[in-house]
Formats: structure tokens, C-alpha cells, sequence
């Protein structure tokens, strides 16, 4: 079919509290890992294989298939040198790209101020989840921050037929003749962006119909969302949501834990995928999947602790899939730090990849430093 | 009583407090202004919370291991002290001499530098700094663990002089040079940890501070010209004598309590909003030794804090705090809060983690399209809440009469008694005529006041999302 050029979009979905890597690409031909995962290997006739030496997780079905069908890309041990373990700051390291200082600005509102320097779209970033990640944050940057997209929007605790006349007295005190100085009049003109965003975000469902069944928990809600405000056509460029807060956290428990979420990612990441395929607009959107960190190569009897490099996920029509990067050895000697994947790909690599090929911009001030491209794009 | 004294008495427990409700408001504006004051800048002399019931009953709350058990804490604490200025200036100090979470990932530390500035923050800032210079949580943040004789790491020694004390530059000159970086690097060296027990599996322990003289590098350092083989509290005691210091630090006062100042990078070149009220508080700081207690005396009885109404955003602390005061919420220890205080957040504020060692951007860097609406969401949900007992009091009180109330009144009775807030004309207008179009305003039946009391709650509803309530 032949369709308009539409712009390009990226949308991210963090897997937050850091995801076993091990145990969502495993190397079931390697010995060591058996060793390292007593109680958490998964069994070789388990493991859903796509070559001699590594397969997914069992739960992992529908990103197997998207595998097979040649449009996700799989990067192999991906991190940062120097690796720190603490959930905030190497989520922190992921969002803005700076290892050694701590900064402010994110690699995506970096992006949303390149795509749209003048802010004339409300929309051009949208975040599903309550408070900005670092990754969307820049200053001058507008980026809207729903929660629920059913139900976003300015004075919502109050009952409907009493919050239409609320919002028009809101729209009428917040647009008055005659000026009150700088800062008012900021507020003034952001609550009216807010109004704006919130009223053209509440087509995006209302226009939205799809016969694709998205799973009934928060992982498929984002995508869903996401998948409705890429449809309705608002220019929006950057779509980002998060999983429930540090669920990847697996220090006990993991096996079912773990298991479970992984089947939400694939599920909800393939629905998304099919959803936009079905609209014709599969070509348009990469998919980035990534985690702060990994976990370490040994188990701890019922869970893996924090530790370094990990796997991530580039989806999408038109990305080149297969294996990139190396996976990390799982020689004794070769472990970090006595315990840890040495990454052997720049997490900044990945993002300048993206930055570059797909949306065309220069990636070096954003990702801060010349990483190398990959060839997924 | 007259009203002026009532909103110059919400001015202060707002500025140097979290706010207060109504009542009060008028308890303390009977007592006086000056006696106010007085009870401020003396925490010793009132109840802190009780931390025994608190842990008791809620004991992730002392557990202090994650980073939200250490925000309930806080917020907790800020919203029920009996000792609001000892709070206020704990947020100021912690927005000044930063440290972050994200980095630190101690929680035992975390708090008790949180202390420090509770024990020291209205005393001496000479003390103070060199406490913090000492505390594990700044030594451990700013690299000084990595700064060694003959290999120094410049973190700390950088931002003790530009965020802690001279700051860049003042009135367009340079405060310092890269080589001033160096000799004040130099001078900390040596001021490091004791061996610390490691996280796995032991848990997080307190660091502790410890001087290595084997470290320390004692060699001659020249610092703003003047030269000898000084250490940390020497170069502290030459930052002291600077004019620089003096004005660094009241124009941060002045930000935090009086009026929005641009973002400190922009201070060398650019003048104070009032450099006559800076000038006042840089006397009081040099004349009384360093020491706070006297400049915030004398800051909140100058006529420049007090015609500072509304001259100042509110932090997002200052809205969940505030909020929680006034509408009477968790003022017992209770489930629940964790919400509450992930609101600070949403809005831009993740207390005990802010986002660099410069601290949150304040002013209108705190209001975007996304905390904007978060904002008003939270406070108008609470103010919307009648079973609330500070909301419940607001609307008694209205409906204390059975007389018709003329939209004029109606409206002007809910600025009131929820600030007193001033808005702009075009604002009043606006809400007025709402009112008026919802029909007489009548409260002397039954009925009549039950709709009459949804009516003043959906006024304060509109009255919170206005531009004019996000300052303070």
C-alpha cells in the first residue's frame, strides 16, 4: 500500500530494576552458565533457540517470532565502562550519557530540542508513566507526562458535568488581556500548552480501533498508549514508558517473577509491533527494550543481585534483526570484578545508531563523545 | 484582627515555614509578629516530632535503606515539626551543599547528613562548611575518597568554591583561578574514609571520616594570593574572609526566603534583584561572626521580606508540605503517605536526590507542561476533599451565616481563608462571574448548605489551579 512519508519516531521502553541478561538470551551450549545457575538455569530443552549457543527465555515466544521474521535486532553485552551498580545512578548513566560527572539533561529532550528547537509542538515528546525520566528531560523542552490516557488531563478529581464549566473558567483565567510580568505569563502559556496537549491527546483513544488484544497489565497499557498516540498523527517523535518501578529487581524469587515479565515484554512488544502493521505503519517506529544493568553471573540461590552487562532490543520493520555485538565470555577469568558480563558494546553506540540512521541527526553532542555505529540500521 | 496581619503571618509560616491553616494563622498573628520570629529562629525551645512513635509505628520509615523510606521520612517530619525553620533551612541547605542518592546509595549517611544540617543549619555557615567538608556523604559524593597526595581528584575543591561559598564570580569578575582549584584540592587531600564495609552482604553501614595525615599533602599552596602550607579549615578560613562568601550566601538566602533570583550560574554577571536588601544581610553576616541565626532575624523583620508576597514559585515541596498543612493530612502517624511523597517527585523535586551537585533550578524552571498539571491535580484533589478536616473548616466557616452571599463575597471569603491569595483582577473576574452563573448562593437550609459547601470547595479547587497560587 502506498503510504505518505510520515516522520520517523522512536519509542523507548525501560525495563527498570535490571534485567537478568543472562536468563532473557541464554547461552544454553556454555557450561559455565549451568555452573553459575544452579537454581535458575533454565534447561537447555526449554530455551527457544536461535542459533547453536544462545536462544530466549521460554516466555519469550512472540519475540522469538519477531526474531525470526528478521526485525529485531539483539544486542549482546551492552554497558558502559567502569560499571556502577546502583539502580538511580546507572539509570541516570543511561539517560544522559555521562559516565564520570553527573549532568541533567537527557539523550532524548537532547533530541526534542533538535526535532523541534522552536517547541511548536506540545506533543513532539510524551511520556506514559508520572514524573519525567532523565532520558526526556532538557530545559526549554515541553514533554507531556501522562499517567493514564484515559483519564489525563488539568482537574480531574472533579465530576464531569462540573469540570467541563472548570475547564472553560481554567481556559479563560489562563488566557487574560492584559499581561502580569514573565513568570505569570509562562504559566499562563504552559497551562494553556497543557490544556492544548491534554485535549488533542484525548482523541488518540477515541480514534484509536484495532483488532489487536494488548495483555491486561501496566507494560501493555504504555505500549497500547503509545501505539494510540503514534496513530492518531500528532508529530509526536519520542514515545518513552517505563515497567512498574524496579520490578526487574530480582534478587529473590526470580524464576516465576522473572518469568512473568519477560512473557509481558514479549507479549506486549510483538502487540504493539502487529498493532502498527495493521495500520500500515510498521515502518515508521524503532523500539528500543533496555535495562540499567544486568545482573551477576551467579545465582544467590533464589534471585541474581546487580551487576553489569546486559542484552538490549532495537524492533521495528525496518531494522536489520540478528545478533550484534558479542556475547560476553562466561570464563571464570573473564568475569568483571570477580562476577559480572564484560559489556563489549557502548550502550551510547546503540543510541547513536538510532540518532544517525534513523532520525538523521548528528549523535555526538547528544550521546557526548564519537561512538562507533552499529549495523542494525 | 486585622487582615494584613493575617497574610504578613501566612507570608511568614509559608517562607519560613510549610504553611499553616487558618487557625493557626490567627493563634500566631494574636501572639505577634516579633514572637513568631522569635519561636522560628529558636527550635530549640519547641517539640520536634516524635520520631520514637514514628519508627514505632511506621518502621520503614527509620529503616532509611531506600531512597523512598528516607523521603517519607523527611516529608513526614516536614509536615508535622513543631520546629518549621529547623525543616525550612534543612531543604536549603540541602539545595546549597548537595548531595545525591542516585550516587551515594546510602541511606544510614543519607540521614545523617540531613542531621548535620538540622544541628548546624542556623548557627555558624563557617562550622557548617566544615562539618560538611567532613561528612561522609560529601567526601564520598564529590570524590574527595579519590583525592590523594601527589594525585589529586579537583571535584570537591572545584565545588567548594563554586557552590559552596564564593560561587564563579561577583559584580562580572572571576572569584578565582584554576590554579586556586588546585591549592584547595591540594589542602583536602587526606580528608577521606575509614575502610568501608562493603553493601553485599552486610548491608548499608554509616561511613565514617577519617584524616590520614600519610595522605594529606603539606606542602606550601598559594589560594587567593595568600601562601603557606595550608589545610581544609585554612582554606575555609580565608573563604570566610571574602567578600564573595558573604554575598554568595545572602543571595541564596534571599532566593530561597525573600524572591526568585536567576539560576546561580547566571550570578557573576548578573546583579541582585535588590542589592540593598543583599547588602543588609551580607552586614548582619559578617557582623555576627557567620552566623545565621542574627541574618535571618534581621531578614524576616526587613520591610524588603515583607512586601515580598507572592514574589517567589513554589517549590514542589513547598505544594505537597503545604497542602498537607492545610487541609490537616497526615498529621498522626498513618499509611498512606507514600503517595503523598511521591508527588515532590512527580513534580520535579526527588528529595535527598536532586539532579547535579547545583541543585534543583528554581523559580519557573520548576513549572513545565508536565508538573504543571501535576500540581494542580494534587492540590486540587485534596482542597476538593470535604472529609478533610482543614477543608472541612474552610467551608464551616463559610457557611457560617444564613444570609445570601453576593458573588463578590463568596469569592473573595475562599481567597481568604485558603491564603489569603491574592490574584489578578482578570482572575477575580473570571471566578466571579463562575459564581454568579452557578445560581444565588444561598446557605440557609440544610440543603442549601450542602450545595452550597460543594460550591466553595469547587471555588478553592479553581482558586489552586490558578497562576497566582503557584507562588508562595
Amino acid at each position: 500500500m502506498a503510504t505518505e512519508q510520515r516522520e520517523r519516531v522512536i519509542v523507548v521502553l525501560s525495563l527498570s530494576g535490571g534485567n537478568d541478561g543472562l536468563n532473557t538470551l541464554i547461552p544454553y551450549s556454555n557450561a559455565n552458565y549451568y555452573d553459575y545457575r544452579p537454581t535458575l538455569g533454565i534447561a537447555e530443552d526449554q530455551v527457544l533457540r536461535i542459533n547453536d549457543e544462545v536462544g530466549f527465555h521460554p516466555s519469550m515466544v512472540e519475540m522469538k517470532r519477531m526474531y525470526d521474521e528478521g526485525h529485531m535486532a539483539v544486542i549482546q553485552g551492552v554497558g558502559y565502562p567502569k560499571p556502577n551498580r546502583s539502580h538511580f545512578r546507572s539509570m541516570d548513566i543511561w539517560h544522559t550519557c555521562e559516565t564520570d560527572k553527573i549532568v541533567d539533561e537527557g539523550w532524548l529532550g537532547q533530541t526534542i530540542r533538535e526535532l523541534d528547537p522552536n517547541a511548536e509542538n506540545v506533543l513532539s515528546g510524551v511520556n506514559f508513566g508520572r514524573g519525567l525520566p532523565r532520558a526526556m528531560v532538557a530545559s526549554g523542552v515541553p514533554v507531556s507526562s501522562v499517567g493514564d490516557l484515559s483519564t489525563y488531563g488539568l482537574l480531574t478529581g472533579i465530576e464531569q458535568d462540573q469540570r467541563i464549566q472548570a475547564l472553560e473558567v481554567f481556559s479563560r483565567m489562563y488566557a487574560p488581556a492584559i499581561g502580569a510580568g514573565p513568570v505569570t505569563d509562562y504559566i499562563w502559556e504552559t497551562g494553556r500548552a497543557a490544556l492544548k496537549g491534554a485535549d488533542i491527546l484525548k482523541v488518540a483513544p477515541e480514534m484509536y480501533s484495532s483488532t489487536v488484544e494488548y495483555g491486561n497489565n501496566a507494560i501493555a497499557n504504555g505500549m497500547k498508549s503509545i501505539a494510540q498516540v503514534h496513530l492518531a498523527d500528532l508529530g509526536t517523535r519520542i514515545l518513552y514508558t517505563t515497567s512498574p518501578y524496579n520490578v526487574f529487581d530480582t534478587h529473590a524469587n526470580e524464576a516465576a517473577m522473572h518469568s512473568r515479565l519477560l512473557g509481558e515484554v514479549s507479549g506486549a512488544v510483538a502487540d504493539f509491533n502487529d498493532d502498527l502493521r495493521e495500520h500500515g505503519r510498521g515502518e515508521e517506529v524503532i523500539l528500543l527494550v533496555f535495562s540499567e544493568f544486568g545482573r551477576r553471573a551467579r545465582d544467590n540461590g533464589g534471585g541474581t543481585d546487580h551487576g553489569t552487562g546486559s542484552v538490549c532490543f532495537v524492533i521495528g520493520d525496518q531494522v536489520k534483526g540478528g545478533l550484534y555485538g558479542e556475547y560476553p565470555s562466561l570464563e571464570e577469568g573473564d568475569l568483571e570484578d570477580g562476577g559480572d558480563l564484560l559489556h563489549n558494546v557502548d550502550f551510547r553506540s546503540v543510541y547513536a545508531t538510532m540518532l544517525e540512521k534513523w532520525i538523521g541527526l548528528e549523535s555526538r553532542p547528544i550521546v557526548r563523545g564519537n561512538f562507533e555505529l552499529l549495523g542494525f540500521l | 484582627m486585622a487582615n494584613d496581619d493575617i497574610a504578613l503571618m501566612a507570608h511568614l509560616i509559608r517562607r519560613a515555614g510549610f504553611g499553616a491553616g487558618r487557625e493557626e494563622l490567627e493563634a500566631r498573628a494574636a501572639t505577634g509578629y516579633e514572637a513568631t520570629v522569635q519561636e522560628l529562629i529558636h527550635p530549640e525551645t519547641q517539640h520536634d516530632v516524635d520520631l520514637d512513635l514514628m519508627e514505632r509505628y511506621l518502621p520503614e520509615y527509620g529503616e532509611g535503606t531506600a531512597l523512598e523510606s528516607l523521603q517519607q521520612t523527611w516529608v513526614y517530619r516536614m509536615i508535622n515539626t513543631g520546629r518549621p525553620l529547623q525543616e525550612k533551612m534543612a531543604l536549603f541547605w540541602h539545595g546549597l551543599l548537595c548531595t545525591g542518592f542516585a550516587k551515594v546509595d546510602n541511606g544510614p549517611i543519607t540521614m545523617d547528613y540531613l542531621d548535620l544540617f538540622r544541628e548546624h543549619g542556623l548557627g555558624s555557615f563557617k562550622t557548617l562548611l566544615v562539618e560538611m567538608s567532613k561528612h561522609p556523604t560529601m567526601v564520598y559524593y564529590l570524590d574527595n575518597v579519590d583525592n590523594h597526595r601527589g594525585s589529586i581528584n579537583e571535584n570537591f575543591g572545584r565545588e567548594l568554591l563554586e557552590l559552596f561559598s564564593m560561587g564563579v564570580g561577583t559584580d562580572g569578575r572571576d572569584n578565582y583561578t584554576e590554579d586556586d582549584v588546585r591549592a584547595v584540592s591540594r589542602a583536602f587531600t587526606g580528608w577521606n574514609l575509614e575502610p568501608t564495609i562493603p553493601v553485599f552482604p552486610y548491608g548499608r553501614c554509616k561511613w565514617r571520616f577519617r584524616y590520614d595525615p600519610t595522605d594529606h599533602d603539606d606542602g606550601e599552596k598559594t589560594f587567593l594570593g595568600k601562601t603557606g602550607r595550608w589545610n581544609g579549615e585554612d582554606i575555609i578560613d580565608i573563604l570566610f574572609e571574602q567578600p564573595a562568601t558573604a554575598r554568595f550566601i545572602c543571595r541564596h538566602l534571599y532566593n530561597f526566603f525573600v524572591a526568585d533570583e536567576p539560576q546561580v550560574p547566571a550570578w557573576k554577571d548578573t546583579p541582585p534583584r535588590d542589592m540593598e536588601a543583599i547588602r543588609i544581610l551580607e552586614k548582619a553576616f559578617v557582623d555576627n561572626g557567620f552566623d545565621m541565626r542574627p541574618v535571618l532575624h534581621t531578614l524576616f523583620n526587613s520591610e524588603f521580606f515583607k512586601d515580598a508576597l507572592f514574589l517567589k514559585m513554589k517549590s514542589p515541596a513547598d505544594v505537597v508540605i503545604g497542602t498537607m498543612r492545610l487541609v490537616k493530612e497526615h498529621q498522626e502517624v498513618k499509611p498512606g503517605l507514600f503517595p503523598i511523597m511521591l508527588e515532590t517527585t512527580f513534580m520535579g523535586q526527588d528529595l535527598l536526590n536532586p539532579p547535579s551537585v547545583e541543585g534543583w533550578h528554581t523559580g519557573r524552571e520548576w513549572i513545565d507542561s508536565g508538573t504543571l498539571v501535576e500540581r494542580i491535580n494534587f492540590v486540587a484533589d485534596h482542597v476538593g476533599d470535604r472529609s478533610l478536616p482543614g477543608i472541612r473548616l474552610i467551608v464551616d466557616r463559610m457557611s457560617n451565616g444564613t444570609s445570601v452571599m453576593s458573588p463578590e463575597e463568596f469569592v473573595d471569603s475562599c481567597l481568604d481563608l485558603i491564603g489569603p491569595v491574592e490574584v489578578q483582577k482578570d482572575t477575580r473576574s473570571a471566578l466571579i462571574d463562575h459564581s454568579a452563573n452557578g445560581g444565588e448562593l444561598r446557605r440557609a437550609t440544610e440543603e442549601e448548605r450542602g450545595d452550597f459547601s460543594r460550591r466553595v470547595t469547587e471555588m478553592l479547587q479553581l482558586i489552586v489551579s490558578t497562576a497566582e497560587y503557584q507562588y508562595t
